[in-house]
């Protein structure tokens, strides 16, 4: 590719034909401020608040959109600009519920970043505001437009990245709002719970609903033993929030953290993606040596995609393994296994996960997850809100001790199990143990770079004991759509596929920490953030889940046999078809 | 399917016909000896003309003159104000406001008896007290009819009548004699600008079109016109819309495309249909489809209805509503000559723009080009509206003086009111005062005075007007159409408008008039599309020429009276006859009589300033004058 020459703001910079001025301003060492722009998502030239100006040119023109050209000459810093920029954000401001005290985004606001750089007056524009009902009727997700600055990011996720497509612009003018169909509220369209909108949202007008009060409540409740269990990918971000850099492991810290808050047993729910890989694995040889199973199988952990399955291609029903997710695995072991051990009445047993994700606080809720006749999870919290409680407690985060451990005797995972945070996670770690049940032999190599990446789809043909098994990984629902469709017009030629509803998997989940866009621009957070989960895996003595001795445990003291009736019950699931109108 | 030498047939065996629709024709045996025109456009038809039409129908056949006389429905005539308008040619009676039971007397007295109805005739009469021909009339005899050749006087939904004005012979030159880029050097040497408002060179754009690499290409037709007031191109789709069809065809040879779009509001009916009329006759002729008369190019149209969002207007978001998205526009570059409908190259000029390439093709860019100023070639039409006797649709030399279309075409402002500035491009352009009255109008003269040339839409006002109120009508016009997609239009212009109307209220001040400068300046420095970029306009143009009124307002004071909240009325007491009929006529009764007793020994009157909604209703009322604000 040709390189263009150009300067900005006097400094010559080099970049390849075809660079935006906000990338080549990077290069030159000059942050463009932005709002509506985010890195392969959304470049709608809406906000305004990249303009800079370009020699000769007489308009101002917006950094985001605008290619560079050989021998332009670019400012970004002229009054003109500075002052453009500024009314810009007051203008924003101007319609926007300035309610920073007490909004979960403060500090990690964009726009409250910008307007703070800009020395803006946000009381300069007043006028008429837009007042609108706060939408919070569902269990995991909250809109809020009175925040919203219609940068659109979300509209992009929702229907570029994830072709959910339950949102975008409705009125015009001043009256125009990002909003579902008929101004209906996101609980009665096909939302599927991604979060993926609230991640990519600049501002407090998108966030997950709240649910510290209900395990404050329970923390507090004399009656309750609470124990508690994190997800692979927390750990893998939580030090985001206390200002460690974009792939830390902070797994010591987490743990010690809960304990400090007061959690009666600190759990990995890594045990319960090894009982995942048990089942799913047993059920996945089952179905490939039976001539009349529906293949491909497809996992079923991920309940935004579950959502989506069950919107958009329900007569695709029989390809999702019956395993319940592993969140719900381990609230069902919990509430069975572990409250018999424990010799206490399941409903005296509070189980909260901690997770990287806003639809697990919709999967706790839905039909058959109940294995002990009560609810299998009781509360499930984001990432960001167990930081926010973190704080709240006045726990010193970087103090803790790096090296706490999870709780015996059953919070240890492998890190086959650990992996399921990243997308192809859940493939490696059932080709780990499905290799050496089929082959009856010890795996050497356990590790299946071809499903590693973050690449939307990744596919792999293998050969496990003479048999050659198709494979295919895909993250984000829009990658996932496009095997669905394959497999709906009777042309897929895999045998077993994992989906995972966000884009990189887990590690980039709607609970987890806020990335700005400024950030996202230079760090790929997904690649960078599940570095932390195959650093630890290559470290570890324990890799495949069936090597887990507790899992072992599990099934010799109480399961039987992997696919028994026992595990049947348990922990396995149904699904529904779901209407979309 | 016709080929080349059957249309050819049919513009010969009608030539003489067409020929006879002028004032003093002579008329050639065999062919009817009166022709009735009725005007078919919009405004015409609100008032009726289609019963006077059909009125007409009925008369000629009860006396057996269907033959000798040819009676016809055409597009506009222009002078929309005194419509419903009818012509009968070749005497070049001009009847206007007619009513359907005016046509008996008409064809009685006229058709058959050979005497004009004089008291429907456009009464505007010479020196000598004679009444003038319709082209010695002050509305037309400063007009000059390119665009509109055609208008008011061939049937639009026959195709054989625009086949006899040379119609698709420009498009039969342009294939059979010249190639694409020979069609395109010609339209650049004419020195066309688009006629939707910046005035972009049209040459220039079908060059890029040509030029950006890709197989399948498009042709627009940018027919949303959504200025308050501006009608020109639906008059032109009403009374000629083959004029239309022939030059994106040629547009389509040009740039290299097979498949045009049409993209028409929906509140358009009328134009709707004579486009539908004349695609299908334009098809059953075998000039639209896959071997365009027979010369083995494939072209073909579609209508997509605009649901009347004015910034569909704006070529970008005019795609994205015509591909059924959203209509808001999009960043340019890349502009739609590389990226445009469905992502393929795209040509879209505007109908006017469409009007003058199939005379540009058959007389020449230098014929073209000998009208008009040193930057602004040919004609331009206009919509005038306003305080002005003669309200409707012109056509002049691009150069032609304000001055001439307000006091000749126009008739000036009624009542003998003085004229006090002219807005043109609608909510994009800017006002010209008075004092600039003598400014040819050109596309650069117009952007140097802070106005700029528009789609055509010209608004006249008088001393009554208040400018801060016209600025405020206008920008509330933005903000209401507005798409909402970038922040300096969807809150700059609230928040504008917002300042206005605390003008318009009085509680300004000065410091809030130099906010709402910087405020314009912002908004059309960093938004997005043409609508916001040029939304402050009316604001930015009252202020530079009319500051003094809005100082006024921050005083308290609307200079002109329409401000209500700066108005208050008073009776004048010594005027004040005591008849009661401002009281008796007062809606909210604010109006009753005092203590004191006027000459005639009646009580005075007076308003009561809580409760009068300043209608003015009394001040229409009172016969003594004795009510002022």
């Amino acid at each position: 590719m040709k390189n263009v020459n150009l300067k900005i703001n006097g400094v010559s910079v080099t970049v390849p034909e075809g660079t935006r001025i906000l990338d080549a301003a990077v290069k030159a060492g000059f942050k463009i401020p932005t709002l509506c722009y985010m890195k392969d998502l959304c470049n709608e030239s809406s906000c305004r608040v990249c303009v800079v100006e370009i020699k000769n040119n007489r308009k101002l023109m917006t950094a985001c959109s605008t290619v560079v050209a050989e021998g332009m000459e670019v400012f970004t810093n002229t009054p003109k600009v500075i002052a453009s920029r500024k009314i810009t954000l007051e203008l924003m401001l101007s319609n926007h519920h300035k309610e920073c005290l007490k909004c979960v985004r403060s500090g990690k606001c964009e726009l409250q970043t910008l307007a703070t750089e800009y020395g803006c007056d946000p009381f300069k524009y007043n006028g008429e505001m837009n007042d609108y009902e706060v939408d919070d009727v569902t269990p995991y997700l909250v809109r809020d437009n009175n925040k919203c600055i219609l940068c659109r990011r979300c509209v992009a996720a929702c229907n570029k990245l994830q072709t959910v497509g339950v949102i975008d612009a409705n009125n015009r003018g001043f009256a125009t709002a990002i909003a579902s169909p008929f101004g209906k509220s996101l609980g009665d369209v096909p939302c599927v719970a991604c979060g993926q909108c609230i991640n990519v949202c600049p501002t407090g007008a998108l966030r997950e609903k709240d649910n510290l009060a209900d395990v404050e409540k329970l923390l507090n409740d004399p009656e309750k033993t609470v124990v508690v269990g994190t997800a692979p990918a927390v750990r893998a971000a939580l030090g985001e929030e206390f200002g460690y850099p974009i792939g830390t492991d902070t797994e010591g810290r987490m743990v010690a953290a809960l304990k400090s808050i007061g959690f009666d047993k600190v759990f990995d729910v890594n045990m319960a993606a090894d009982m995942t890989i048990m089942e799913e694995g047993t059920e996945f040889l089952a179905r490939l040596n039976d001539p009349n199973a529906t293949l491909p199988m497809i996992t079923s952990c991920s309940p935004g995609w579950i959502r989506f399955i069950e919107y958009n291609y329900p007569e695709q029903l029989a390809n999702l393994s019956t395993c319940k997710s592993p969140q719900q695995m381990f609230g069902a072991i919990m509430k069975t296994y572990y409250a018999k051990k424990l010799g206490i009445d399941p409903k005296n047993l509070a189980v909260v996960t901690v997770m990287p994700c806003i639809a697990k606080k919709f999967e706790l809720t839905r039909d058959d997850q109940s294995a002990a006749g009560v609810p299998d999870i009781d509360v499930s919290i984001t990432t960001r809100e167990l930081a926010r409680l973190i704080k709240k407690y006045g726990i010193d985060f970087k103090s803790l001790d790096p090296k706490a451990e999870f709780d015996d005797p059953i919070g240890k995972g492998s890190t086959a199990g650990l992996i399921f945070g990243a997308t192809g996670g859940v493939m490696e770690a059932a080709l780990r143990t499905v290799a050496e049940v089929v082959t009856g032999k010890t795996l050497e190599n356990v590790d299946y770079k071809a499903v590693r990446g973050t690449k939307g789809i990744k596919e792999a043909t293998l050969k496990i004991g003479g048999k050659t098994l198709n494979i295919a990984v895909a993250s984000g629902l829009g990658n996932a759509r496009v095997l669905m469709d394959e497999i709906k017009a009777g042309k897929s030629k895999y045998h077993f596929i994992e989906i995972m509803a966000c884009p990189g998997g887990c590690v980039n989940g709607g609970g987890q920490p806020i990335v700005d866009s400024q950030t996202r621009n230079v760090v790929d957070v997904r690649k960078t953030r599940a570095k932390v989960l195959y650093g630890k895996d290559k470290k570890s003595a324990l890799r495949k889940s069936h090597e887990n001795p507790v899992v072992k445990t599990l099934y010799g003291e109480f399961f039987g046999e992997p696919g028994g009736h026992k595990a049947h019950e348990i922990l396995h699931t149904s699904y529904v078809k779901r209407n979309k109108y | 399917m016709k080929t080349l030498q059957q249309l050819q047939e049919i513009r010969e065996g009608l030539k003489a016909t067409i020929a006879e629709r002028k004032e003093g024709a002579a008329v050639t045996p065999g062919q009817p000896r009166l022709h009735i025109l009725v005007c078919g456009g919009t405004g015409c038809t609100s008032g009726n003309s289609q019963i006077i039409r059909d009125n007409f129908k009925k008369e000629l056949e009860e006396r057996g003159l269907t033959q000798e006389v040819q009676l016809i429905m055409t597009g506009c005539f222009g002078l929309c104000s005194k419509g419903p308008i009818a012509v009968v040619y070749p005497d070049g009676a001009f009847y206007t406001h007619i009513k359907p039971e005016d046509v008996a007397e008409i064809v009685e007295q006229h058709i058959v008896g050979g005497k004009p109805v004089e008291r429907l005739l456009h009464a505007e009469k010479d020196i000598h007290g004679q009444l003038k021909s319709i082209n010695d009339t002050d509305f037309y005899r400063s007009q000059r009819r390119v665009v509109l050749r055609n208008c008011g006087v061939i049937d639009p939904e026959n195709i054989d009548e625009y086949l006899a004005t040379d119609g698709y012979k420009a498009y039969e030159k342009a294939v059979t004699s010249m190639t694409p880029q020979q069609v395109i050097d010609e339209i650049k040497k004419s020195g066309l600008r688009g006629r939707g408002g910046a005035g972009f060179s049209t040459g220039m754009k079908w060059q890029f079109t040509h030029d950006a690499p890709g197989d399948v290409k498009y042709v627009a037709c940018n027919a949303d016109e959504g200025d308050p007031g501006a009608f020109m191109d639906r008059s032109l789709l009403e009374g000629d819309p083959h004029a239309v069809i022939e030059a994106m065809m040629i547009a389509g040879y040009a740039v290299g495309a097979e498949h045009g779009v049409i993209y028409v509001r929906a509140e358009y009916p009328i134009a709707v249909h004579r486009l539908e009329v004349a695609i299908k006759q334009a098809h059953e002729y075998g000039i639209l489809g896959d071997n365009v008369m027979g010369l083995g190019r494939k072209f073909d149209l579609e209508l997509r209805l605009g649901a009347g969002a004015f910034v569909c207007g704006e070529e970008t978001a005019l795609l994205n509503s015509a591909e059924g998205k959203r209509g808001e526009p999009r960043q340019r570059p890349p502009f739609p000559a590389v990226k445009g409908f469905f992502g393929k190259p795209t040509l879209i000029n505007n109908v006017e723009t469409y009007g003058n390439i199939t005379q540009i093709i058959l007389n020449g860019a230098d014929w073209f080009a000998s009208v008009g100023t040193e930057k602004s070639k040919g004609t331009k039409v206009f919509a005038l509206g306003g305080k002005l006797e003669n309200v409707g649709l012109v056509e002049i030399p691009m150069g032609t003086p304000l001055r001439t279309i307000v006091e000749d075409i126009g008739g000036g402002c009624p009542n003998g009111k003085k004229f006090k500035a002219a807005q043109t491009g609608g909510p994009s352009g800017g006002c010209i005062p008075a004092s600039l009255i003598d400014t040819p109008i050109d596309y650069d003269n117009l952007m140097a005075i802070g106005s700029m040339m528009g789609s055509g839409g010209l608004i006249v006002m008088d001393e009554d007007n208040c400018m801060v109120d016209i600025a405020k009508f206008f920008l509330e016009f933005t903000v209401d159409e507005s798409c909402g997609k970038c922040t300096p239009c969807r809150i700059g212009n609230k928040r504008l408008l917002e300042m206005l109307d605390k003008v318009t209220k009085g509680e300004a001040t000065l410091e809030d008039l130099d906010k709402m400068e910087e405020l314009c300046h912002y908004i059309k420095d960093n938004s997005l599309c043409g609508l916001g970029q040029t939304a402050p306009n009316p604001v930015l143009s009252t202020l530079r020429y009319f500051r003094d009124e809005y100082e006024a307002h921050c005083n308290g004071k609307c200079p002109a009276g329409v401000c209500k909240a700066l108005v208050s009325f008073k009776v004048d007491k010594d005027k004040c006859i005591g008849c009661t009929l401002c009281a008796r006529n007062c809606p909210v009764g604010a109006i009753s009589a005092t203590e004191e007793k006027a000459a005639n020994g009646r009580p005075i009157h007076a308003i009561d300033p809580k409760k009068c909604i300043k209608c003015g209703v009394c001040i229409s009322k009172c016969p003594k004058g004795a009510i002022s604000k």
